[in-house]
């Protein structure tokens, strides 16, 4: 059993010195623990159960102080809600202002976080509800106008879900303009920066498409050599479709 | 054994039990709680302010919470700190001389501490009746009753086991956090966002399942949700009170299997 460790005496007494019925007792309430456990309903995450997030001054008073680790700590937490099978199911009959507290306060204790912004667009938005999907893509807009350079790569999933997902193309074009808008420092690529044109041509707005490509262009922003001939060839292209329409 | 020696034994038990339980008192340990139930008063007036709505949800919530995690503190830290004065003092030696069996020490013991659990309960349950329906807030300090008695039988086996008192507080913390929250990584082990196609992930979730096996199901003790939303009938006690009695003898054999074998 537990036995280096005991009090006292140098030498541990033989196990016969236990009396028989501590130890019959011993076998049976393991088994009995065991039985019990497997008699009980296994746990479940309540979907419906998901409380308001508390206050962030609250929760920093939580947190004993180290904000970083209970942001982490809550992303889990959150996530425990939805771990369950069946991914859709859980989804929808989960508040999503009461997500959004949640994914709020983690991004408040930890701004530099990019969890709760992965799981507004990539997990939250993939219920099968646009009135859903859109609340957590506007999170992400709101989010991404307050570090548009840090948080530029969860825009660009928000473009790709508007327009793929819930096929809302003016909703796509309104993302792909803040991102061209906004995220504009050098670590961003050009390929989010111009997400905007492939959104305008899909939309048939190839006239739009041909002056945001001839400005990017001309900007001198564009210095790989690859991109430029990519981008040439993509605007000779609209250029004859236009002459054509 | 005849009848009297049965009776002489349960009195020896009783009188272990009430110097234990008397213990409390002399250490000011009754201080301690009602410390703990004016910070509790303090924390349910300061997240009642805090909270944008739900305000009395919220309140009830984090404050029962908070009181159960004090609550267990204070026990651990009072049966281990209690036992290894036993210790130091020899009075344990003294009380094996007598013609007691150890397992009446033991029961001894652990009726002290269920009676100390049950002074620690009762003001914190007041509490909360007074923020909470009063029968939700009974059946909340039942269950409370039931935790702090398992922990205490916890408690004692670790006190038993381990010479220093930072290693049986620890080990006593790290099980009730354990028990607490194993339904939760049971959850996160089997979630569809882990990849049960890697051999780790696999050998990781059947650990966790083996473990849940043998922990206590604490999560389901105690639940501040009872206090907020429709309470729960006493009903929801029979599993919490099997659980509590299954875990307690268990608890209770290793501690004895543990106690018989040591030297003195």
């Amino acid at each position: 059993m537990i036995a280096s460790a005991c009090h006292g005496g140098s030498r541990e007494r033989p196990v016969t010195q236990v009396p028989g019925a501590v130890i019959l007792v011993l076998f049976l309430t393991l088994v009995l623990q065991v039985v019990w456990h497997h008699s009980r309903p296994a746990p479940t995450a309540a979907a419906s159960a998901l409380p308001l997030a508390p206050p962030t001054e609250l929760l920093r008073v939580a947190g004993l102080g180290d904000d970083f680790a209970l942001s982490k700590f809550l992303n889990l937490w959150l996530q425990m809600y939805d771990n369950q099978p069946g991914i859709s199911i859980p989804f929808l009959e989960l508040d999503y202002a009461r997500v959004k507290s949640w994914l709020q306060a983690s991004l408040t204790l930890d701004p530099r976080g990019h969890y709760p912004l992965l799981a507004a667009v990539r997990l939250y938005s993939e219920v099968p509800d646009p009135e859903r999907q859109q609340q957590m893509l506007e999170f992400t807009y709101k989010k991404f106008q307050e570090a548009p350079n840090d948080r530029w790569p969860w825009m660009a999933h928000a473009v790709l879900v508007a327009h793929h997902r819930l096929k809302n193309l003016e909703l796509a074009l309104k993302y792909a303009n803040a991102l061209a808008d906004r995220a504009i420092a050098p670590q961003v690529p050009h390929w989010a920066q111009q997400m905007s044109i492939f959104v305008l041509e899909d939309m048939g707005e190839t006239e739009a498409a041909r002056i945001l490509i001839g400005g990017l262009l001309e900007s001198g922003r564009i210095t790989d050599p690859q991109e430029f001939r990519f981008l040439s060839e993509r605007l000779n292209l609209l250029a004859e479709s236009g002459y054509e329409r | 054994m005849n009848t009297s020696t049965w009776r002489q034994r349960f009195g020896a038990i009783a009188v272990i039990a009430r110097y234990t339980a008397l213990e409390a008192f002399r250490t000011r340990y009754i201080w301690l709680v009602s410390a703990l139930v004016l910070a509790g008063l303090g924390i349910a007036l300061f997240t009642g302010d805090l909270a944008i709505t739900e305000t009395g949800a919220t309140r009830t919530a984090i404050t029962a919470a908070m009181l159960r995690f004090a609550a267990v503190l204070l026990i651990i830290l009072f049966v281990t700190t209690s036992v290894h004065r036993d210790f130091s003092d020899k009075s344990v030696e003294l009380m094996l001389s007598l013609p007691l069996p150890r397992a009446g020490y033991y029961l001894g013991k652990l009726g002290g501490y269920t009676l100390v659990a049950a002074v620690t309960t009762a003001p914190l349950c007041g509490l909360l009746m007074f923020f909470s329906p009063a029968d939700a807030g009974l059946i909340w300090g039942l269950s409370l009753l039931l935790e702090l008695v398992l922990v205490c039988a916890l408690s004692l086996l670790f006190a038993f086991a381990f010479n220093q008192i930072t290693g049986a507080i620890a080990a006593s913390l790290l099980f009730y956090v354990l028990g607490r929250s194993i339904g939760a990584i049971q959850l996160m082990a089997h979630g569809p966002l882990t990849n049960q196609a890697q051999t780790s992930m696999q050998i990781t979730t059947a650990l966790v399942d083996s473990l849940a096996y043998l922990l206590p199901d604490l999560d389901r003790f105690s639940r501040s949700i009872w206090l907020v939303y429709s309470g729960p009938g006493a009903s929801e006690l029979v599993p919490i009170l099997v659980q509590t009695l299954i875990y307690v003898t268990l608890l209770s054999c290793i501690a004895l299997f543990d106690l018989y074998r040591k030297n003195f």
